[in-house]
């Protein structure tokens, strides 16, 4: 039953189902808030509540599934006893892959206590073994431990996972600690020290999204897990959900870190996307991305398109999977020769068009040894976040048999406009925020950020990504906050001024009457988009982008306060607005500041068409300052000796590594 | 044309002035004989596409069904067997082929 139903059921409109408290008050002190309780943010309430802190967690939505929590399949970068693999290679291959722009610091942190993170996860009840022995033989497992692995069954370090188990599990371990859980509750802004930009964090505000109530979170420490922006250059009006990489993240994170003064990095970076409405389901066709790696590939004749590795030698099946001689070892993701794993010929687009293979493509599944297909049609397809119930289970239904037949691949000049097969694509409007590597916070060693009391976590740390990132790092976190929190004597004070100017702002759009223009949310999200496409695109100049700056504040200014919410639903989409809306801002901003051209931050200036010159090899840094902007620079290797300021943060560390000679 | 007064079309139904529906407009199905109003769904649900009849222990109502994620968290956590289905927008229905038969169907 939709709305309409509703309607024609009952001759009226439906009524906002749930009590509406506009203004009312809730005030929570505890030792540690959590913003956000995606895998990261729960790791670190855990964390903090094992310490002895009291807690409270926040999310939009309910946590057993928020965030991250519908599932994944991949958990990687762990060096673990089936491997030889150690944290220097894993932030290695990253940072080679993304010529030094990835955060060497959290990578390692993560790369140290990933295993550690992994078997506590397992204890709360995550599945993380193949104890039910479907993979019994397979080249993929390791027969004394179970753990089944993926991209280089030699090396051993990506282990295939049971992730739609782990969130339930984890959210779980939270209220067994007691962590308050506070659902659906948003948040809103932070709450400093004498209300002031850029000084000591003092908690929160929230507001809840079915109710409208106001929260305040008094706490010794923050810990900011709300992930990182997207959005900014896809938006259609319909089919919101579907074009979300992620549910619920609209850059509230970073846009609520830079009201605070919170420095952020790599705002800029980007890259190209398809224009929205345009997807197939993702992992729902047949494919040889991530998730279906190493699916065969055969065209419309049934002939094979075959895999390569980097030196253009055709690579059967069982070898996929194996490093080629001289190669160290693979890595997902990585596009350099070093560590690229063997995919479709880089040509395959201009094969197709010259006659070689006929379209359309399959992935012939039915093809592969029964292990390959068997995990990619069940343990992955089946734990992807967006594949369990309407890939795996909804095509079963539909007489999808993955022994019989044979799925069809939308991309590559059929159908799908998927960006990493078409290069005119990068040179169109549509951008995709990097959400792997992508901009946001900077942290140092204790992964706090420049404000004294406030922490970061997961896909809200600079360049952040990866679900065994998020729980490893939200884990550490949470340790460092608590020890932070437990050191201070006194619960610090909080400026009621700010509250209530943060309460004139969150509800302002509930009191004002429809503007006669009825612009509402959809519309300024759409107008931001198209800004940003066509003054942040593919290729950028000076002058482009300051109309485009102008335009966005522009829209922020005169229109956006005419937008009425009508329910507290609307009321968090258009304040939601006004952070996508701020986050454009931040990265017009980044963009007229880093005065050179980027192949990895997909960033193309006209006026500064050198490609990554020396010079611009750093960070480009911003934030607020008594309301100005401040750009800066960070060294990309601002991390320093790598095992060495480990060590110094972390003498009382005792865990898998720690053992190891 | 007969009911041209009462503005009722030929099936008895009253002709409402509805605005369009947003797309997709169907993101999840109930079978209101089978559901139990027990709200789990709403619960689990990220971006409150469903939300909880106003009448108790009756089934949700779709209210915003343009922001479906797709994930399909609600019927995972759905109690009673056929009750809720996922139903993925028409132009994301795929094809696959029978390897053999050469026959072509849609999910
Ligand atoms: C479909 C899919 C499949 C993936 N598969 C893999 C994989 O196989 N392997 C892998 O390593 N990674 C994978 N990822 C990426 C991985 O899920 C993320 O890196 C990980 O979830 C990051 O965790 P996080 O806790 O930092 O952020 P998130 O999981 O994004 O959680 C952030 C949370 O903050 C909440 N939030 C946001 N704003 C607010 C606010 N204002 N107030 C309150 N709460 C807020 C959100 O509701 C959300 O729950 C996948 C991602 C997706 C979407
Ligand atoms: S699929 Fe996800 S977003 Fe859609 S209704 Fe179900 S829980 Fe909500
Ligand atoms: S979870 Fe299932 S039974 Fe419960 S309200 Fe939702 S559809 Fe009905």
């Amino acid at each position: 039953m939709n709305w309409e139903d509703v309607v024609r059921e009952s001759g009226k409109p439906m009524e906002w189902p749930y009590p509406v408290r506009y203004g009312v008050v809730n005030d929570v002190d505890v030792d540690v808030v959590v913003l956000g309780g995606g895998p990261g943010g729960c790791m670190a309430a855990i964390s903090a509540a094992r310490k002895g802190c009291t807690v409270a967690l926040l999310d939009k939505a309910y946590p057993k599934r928020s965030g991250g929590g519908s599932g994944f399949d991949h958990w990687l970068n762990t060096p673990n006893p089936a491997s030889n693999i150690t944290p220097e290679d894993c932030v290695e291959w990253e940072a080679v892959t993304y010529k030094g722009y990835s955060n060497s610091l959290s990578r390692y942190i993560a790369a140290r206590e990933a295993y550690d993170t992994l078997l506590e996860i397992e204890k709360m009840g995550a599945k993380v073994r193949d104890l039910d022995d479907d993979f019994k033989g397979a080249p993929f497992r390791d027969e004394k431990t179970k753990f089944v692995f993926c991209y280089d069954y030699e090396n051993r370090f990506q282990f295939r996972v049971w992730g739609a188990t782990f969130k339930p599990a984890i959210f779980n371990e939270c209220l067994r600690l007691g962590v308050q859980v506070f659902d659906r509750v948003v948040a809103t802004s932070l709450l400093t020290e004498g209300g002031k930009q850029g000084a000591r964090v003092v908690g929160a505000t929230g507001i809840n999204m079915r109710t409208g109530e106001f929260y305040i979170f008094r706490a010794k420490a923050t810990i900011n897990a709300m992930s990182c922006h997207q959005t900014s250059w896809r938006f259609s009006t319909e089919s919101i959900g579907l074009d979300m990489f992620k549910p619920n993240i609209t850059g509230d994170g970073p846009a609520i870190m830079w009201r605070a003064g919170v420095e952020l990095a790599q705002m800029e970076r980007s890259r190209a996307a398809v224009p929205p409405g345009y997807e197939y389901p993702s992992y729902g066709t047949g494919n040889w991305w991530n998730t279906w790696h190493p699916a065969s590939m055969v065209d419309a004749n049934g002939k094979e398109v075959p895999y390569v590795d980097a030196g253009g030698n055709v690579v059967p099946v069982e070898e996929r999977c194996r490093p080629r001689p001289g190669q160290k070892f693979i890595a997902e993701r990585s596009r350099d020769p070093q560590y690229s794993k063997p995919t479709m010929l880089p040509d395959l687009a201009d094969r197709i068009r010259k006659g070689e293979f006929v379209l359309p493509l399959y992935a012939d599944l039915a093809g592969m040894p029964w292990y390959e297909r068997k995990v990619i049609w069940g343990l992955m397809v089946g734990n992807e976040g967006r594949t369990k119930i309407p890939v795996l289970l909804n095509y079963a239904a539909a007489g999808f048999d993955a022994q019989r037949d044979m799925l069809q691949n939308y991309f590559t000049l059929s159908g799908e406009p998927y960006p990493s097969m078409d290069a005119t694509l990068a040179l169109g409007p549509y951008r995709m925020e990097a959400f792997g590597n992508g901009g946001e916070v900077v942290v140092d060693w204790d992964l706090r950020t420049n404000l004294e009391g406030l922490y970061a976590v997961g896909d809200a740390i600079l360049a952040g990504n990866y679900y065994y990132h998020a729980c490893a790092t939200g884990r550490y976190a949470g340790r460092k906050a608590a020890e932070y929190a437990l050191k201070l004597n006194d619960a610090p004070s909080i400026d009621t001024a700010q509250i209530e100017r943060e309460k004139t702002r969150v509800y302002a759009p509930t009191e004002r009457k429809p503007g006669k223009d009825w612009i509402d949310w959809k519309e300024l999200r759409f107008a931001g988009a198209r800004a940003m496409q066509n003054y942040c695109g593919g290729l950028r100049n000076e002058g482009l982008m300051k109309t485009g700056l102008k335009w966005i504040r522009d829209i922020k200014e005169e229109h956006y306060p005419e937008t009425y919410a009508s329910n507290p639903h609307i009321l968090l989409r258009v304040l939601e607005t006004y952070n996508i809306l701020t986050i454009d801002e931040v990265i017009l901003q980044a963009c007229l500041a880093r005065k050179a051209s980027s192949e990895v931050l997909g960033h193309f200036r006209q006026d500064c068409p050198e490609i990554d010159p020396p010079e611009w090899r750093k960070w480009v840094t911003i934030k607020q300052a008594d309301g100005e902007t401040n750009i800066g620079e960070l060294p990309l290797d601002f991390h320093g000796n790598l095992a060495g300021n480990y060590e110094a943060h972390n003498p009382d560390y005792k865990g898998y590594m720690k053992k190891k000679p | 044309m007969k009911n041209e007064k009462t503005q009722v079309d030929d099936h008895g139904q009253k002709c409402y002035a509805f605005p369009n529906k947003p797309t997709p407009g169907m993101p999840v199905v109930i079978d209101e004989t089978k559901c139990t109003g027990c709200n789990k769904c709403v619960n689990i649900c990220t971006t409150d596409v469903l939300v909880a009849n106003p009448e108790k222990g009756k089934p949700p109502i779709i209210v915003y069904p343009e922001e479906c994620w797709y994930a399909g968290c609600c019927v995972a956590e759905c109690p009673a067997p056929g009750a809720l289905t996922m139903r993925h927008p028409l132009m994301m229905r795929v094809h696959y082929k029978n390897k053999e038969t050469g026959e072509i169907n849609r999910v």
